[in-house]
């Protein structure tokens, strides 16, 4: 076991390696002078040369790219052009409200969307399924920003029982976090349960089909043991893949949601990054993105043989 | 071997039947499933359910277990009733308390039927947490103890094993043991041993018969295989159509049949007694193989994982017009011998040499040309004809690859139906729309459709009828006669083998044990093993399609006691 997250730890490393020199190239390769990019329209050909120098424009590109990876290893992102603070800085403070809400949001879902998905699988063609099935559809095809700005009218204008935007951290009060999180995490939630409770559904509609079901009932076992015990753990390697896909797309996606709700994460940083063609700040988002969906999917490769002893290593 | 001959008129009645009707779900005009079911079971007998597949065993048991799927199936009249108390009005909870504790059921895939995820002691031990009050170290005790009953080895390990990390017949001793830990009055076994090797089988059997014994369970035995009936039956009763059309102890059936059908499934057993070799003299072999060696594994990224030697040293030629047969259990490396001779897998060293070329080392691209000279037949009709593609397509498919034109394939392909005995009009159907006798057929036509020099079959009749795998065995042998092509197949039943190969080559672990004509090699067997496998084979003492017993049985003395 340990051996085998040894090999995957290891796997990841040229993984990383390619998007490092993809995101490098990106910058190097762009048509015209990176510093004249970075410098913008109104610079001295003093200015231009100072700027090369800086980032060691002026060397080879494959030395570049080695001090390049070697300040990355060292945790230096480069500074912003915008802000001239250290990237690395900028998106450790923003990654905290990102990753707080991702974890609320796939919270929700999972704990809502695996038991719909199990019981719309038992009543299968039953109103309850179909019940389940429609509001899956609803959640796929509703945008974000529609589902937001309707809970907002509700919770937080009607009911006034929420704030309408905003951001707190935990530490300064799980009530003040959570009234604040919760409509952000729900608006983002509703993708996911649509998309985990169909993928649980159709997983479980199959493991339901199979001899061991059978024999289960067979034996006498009663019918939620039946779903919960021999069913759902046969049926948990495609919902963790989905689990899995759905946290790491919900990091990068969170862009409109924090947008709407006013929240100071990581995807309004990348968007802000963009527009002021902030050139570290999108290399070190493009980075930290790719950095996460393989570490997410390394976590769901290692679970699957924690749920199913045939995948051995 | 001694037919059974008990007496039970006098022991309880555990089970009775009364004119079961079973139909569609929301379909009251359809033509029912299940009709005018009567059947009788008596505490200590062993009652055999036999019939072709789809005739209605397996819904009667499930009917029993009230385990019919809701949605497809549904009890439309009758009476089901273990020792008073009717299962056909009884609740989902009143069912649930009853499974296991008074009925419980064995079903025929040991892989498939117990639940991957979970360690087979827990699996077992969870049917005492849910109908007794044991304490977790009691149920332990007692889980440990039934899986020494079934016989089991080295059972602390296995316990805590999971169904993959064992072997087939462990997996069914798992299942046995699970199904008789609260000593339930009736066992439903539905095809227990139809997935197992013989040797295994005969195993298996025994420990039905064993548990039997000590419990004094009735058993509801359900099978196709008449071998298997002759071996352990008190009664019989012949299903068909969702009828049962006859019913007799085990003697009177096999010597004295009433019913057509019934005298038609026993003729179709094929006989163990070997058939005569076929002349070849003067015919120069067309395929030869020298010293063919598979090893699988060897290879790793951080460690060597361990060597399997599949095949080791194979040797043998086939002239044309004649057929060789290659027998062995499971594992034995026979069906990694047919693939090697086909290059689906590369061998690791050796030589096949066919129509003349030496084929083992050449690139995918050299082999193209000579592909048409070899064609298989797969075991599983049902997954080897792309289901979405007319029989005309998968007819014309190989024959256009070589260059024939459209027309001249389409016109082969018509006379292709004939030949294989189906209508011309099938062509334009789809592989769905027949039946797996039919099938079969279907990938029998595509691949003499390349006029090949040599036809691997692969277990090609062992998903089929016995009665459909009789008229599959007699198309296979007119193709030979016509054709002259040289036949390699592959099988697991001896009593197939004897039906049609010249030659037999036995394998056991890799390894060719026996080799030579099927007549010496069946009835005079020189290897313990091939021994072994003719002696596990179930009612080999019975000649099922004359009614009655054989004067020397194949083989050498000893079956189940």
């Amino acid at each position: 076991m340990f051996l085998y997250i040894l090999k995957r730890v290891l796997a990841t490393i040229p993984v990383m390696l390619i998007v490092a020199i993809f995101v490098f190239l990106l910058l190097r390769l762009t048509p015209g002078d990176p510093a004249a990019i970075l410098a913008g329209d109104a610079a001295t050909p003093e200015q231009l040369e100072r700027i090369r120098d800086r980032l060691g424009l002026n060397d080879p590109l494959l030395t570049q790219f080695m001090n390049w990876v070697g300040q990355l290893l060292r945790g230096d992102l480069g500074t912003s052009l915008l802000s001239n603070t250290s990237v690395a800085g900028m998106v450790a403070d923003r990654l905290g409200p990102t990753i707080n809400i991702a974890m609320m949001t796939i919270t929700i879902s999972v704990l809502l969307a695996v038991p719909m998905g199990v019981i719309a699988a038992w009543r299968h063609r039953t109103w309850i399924d179909f019940l389940v099935m429609s509001f899956s559809v609803l959640g796929f095809s509703v945008p974000v920003f529609v589902i937001g700005y309707i809970l907002i009218q509700i919770f937080a204008i009607e009911l006034r029982w929420v704030p309408v935007q905003g951001y707190k951290t935990p530490s300064d009060g799980l009530g003040a976090f959570f009234s604040r999180a919760i409509l952000p995490s729900l608006t983002l939630a509703t993708i996911y349960i649509a998309l985990i409770a169909r993928m649980t559904r159709a997983s479980m509609l199959e493991v339901l089909g199979e001899d061991y079901i059978r024999t289960a009932r067979a034996k006498g076992v009663r019918e939620n043991v039946v779903l919960f015990r021999h069913a759902l753990r046969n049926a948990a390697v495609p919902i963790l893949t989905i689990i899995g896909t759905g946290f790491a797309l919900l990091i990068s996606g969170v862009v409109v949601t924090e947008s709407v709700f006013n929240i100071p994460g990581i995807g309004r940083l990348t968007v802000d990054a963009i527009l002021a063609r902030d050139y570290p700040v999108i290399q070190a988002m493009i980075l930290l993105t790719a950095g996460i969906y393989v570490f997410v999917n390394l976590l769901v490769d290692v679970s699957y043989s924690f749920f199913d002893p045939r995948i051995r290593y | 071997m001694e037919l059974k001959s008990r007496d039970f008129s006098d022991a309880k009645r555990v089970l009775k039947i009364r004119k079961l009707e079973v139909g569609l779900t929301g379909r009251p005009d359809a033509v029912h499933v299940l009709n005018e079911i009567d059947l009788d079971i008596r505490a200590g007998e062993t009652h055999c359910l036999v019939g072709e597949s789809g005739s209605g065993k397996s819904v009667t048991s499930l009917a029993a277990m009230g385990l019919l799927p809701k949605d497809a199936l549904e009890i439309r009249g009758g009476l089901i009733d273990l020792q008073g108390f009717e299962i056909t009005n009884a609740t989902a909870a009143q069912m649930r308390e009853l499974r296991a504790r008074r009925i419980a059921m064995i079903f025929q895939e040991p892989m498939t039927a117990l639940n991957p995820v979970l360690r087979v002691g827990e699996q077992i031990e969870e049917v005492l947490n849910m109908h007794t009050d044991l304490s977790q170290s009691e149920a332990k005790k007692r889980t440990i103890d039934i899986m020494e009953q079934v016989h089991l080895p080295d059972v602390e390990r296995i316990y805590s094993a999971f169904p993959h990390q064992l072997s087939g017949g462990q997996r069914q001793r798992i299942m046995i043991a699970m199904a008789l830990i609260l000593d339930p009055d009736l066992l439903i076994a539905d095809e227990p041993t139809t997935a197992l090797d013989v040797t295994t089988q005969l195993q298996i059997l025994k420990l039905i018969a064993e548990m039997q014994e000590r419990q004094g369970t009735a058993v509801l035995f359900i099978t196709h295989d008449m071998g298997v009936v002759a071996e352990i039956a008190d009664t019989v009763s012949v299903m068909q159509k969702g009828r049962i059309v006859e019913r007799a102890p085990i003697r009177d059936l096999l010597k004295n049949p009433q019913e057509d059908y019934t005298k038609k499934l026993l003729s179709a057993v094929p006989n163990l007694t070997p058939r005569s070799a076929r002349d070849v003299s003067g015919k120069k072999d067309v395929v030869a193989v020298e010293d063919l060696n598979m090893t699988y594994g060897g290879g790793g990224l951080f460690r060597k994982s361990d060597e399997v030697k599949a095949a080791r040293d194979v040797n043998f030629s086939i002239a044309p017009g004649r057929t060789l047969g290659i027998v062995g259990e499971s594992g034995s490396g026979k069906s990694t011998v047919a693939r090697c001779i086909m290059r689906l897998i590369d061998p690791t060293a050796g030589k096949i040499t066919v129509a003349g070329h030496e084929i083992a080392k050449l690139t995918r691209r050299q082999l193209q040309p000579h592909r048409k000279h070899l064609q298989i037949v797969f075991q599983d009709p049902y997954r080897s004809l792309n289901p979405r593609w007319t029989v005309a397509r998968s007819l014309c498919e190989g024959p256009i690859n070589f260059g024939t034109s459209r027309e001249e394939a389409m016109e082969k392909a018509a006379e292709l139906m004939e030949l294989v005995d189906l209508p011309r009009d099938a062509l334009a159907r789809y592989p769905h729309q027949f039946s797996g006798g039919q099938r079969q057929r279907i990938a029998i036509a595509r691949a003499v459709a390349m006029k090949p020099d040599l036809l691997v079959a692969d277990e090609a009749v062992s998903a089929l009828d016995v009665s459909v795998q009789a008229q599959v065995l007699d198309l296979l042998d007119d193709i030979q006669e016509k054709f002259g092509v040289a036949m390699l197949f592959i099988t697991h039943d001896l009593r197939v083998a004897a039906q049609i190969c010249d030659e037999v080559l036995v394998m056991q672990r890799g390894q060719v044990v026996e080799h030579g004509p099927a007549g010496r090699v069946l009835s005079d067997p020189h290897h313990d093993y091939t021994r072994n496998l003719i002696e596990a084979a179930p009612g080999r003492h019975w000649d099922f399609a004359n009614f009655r017993a054989l004067e020397s049985a194949p083989g050498h003395q000893g079956a189940i006691a």
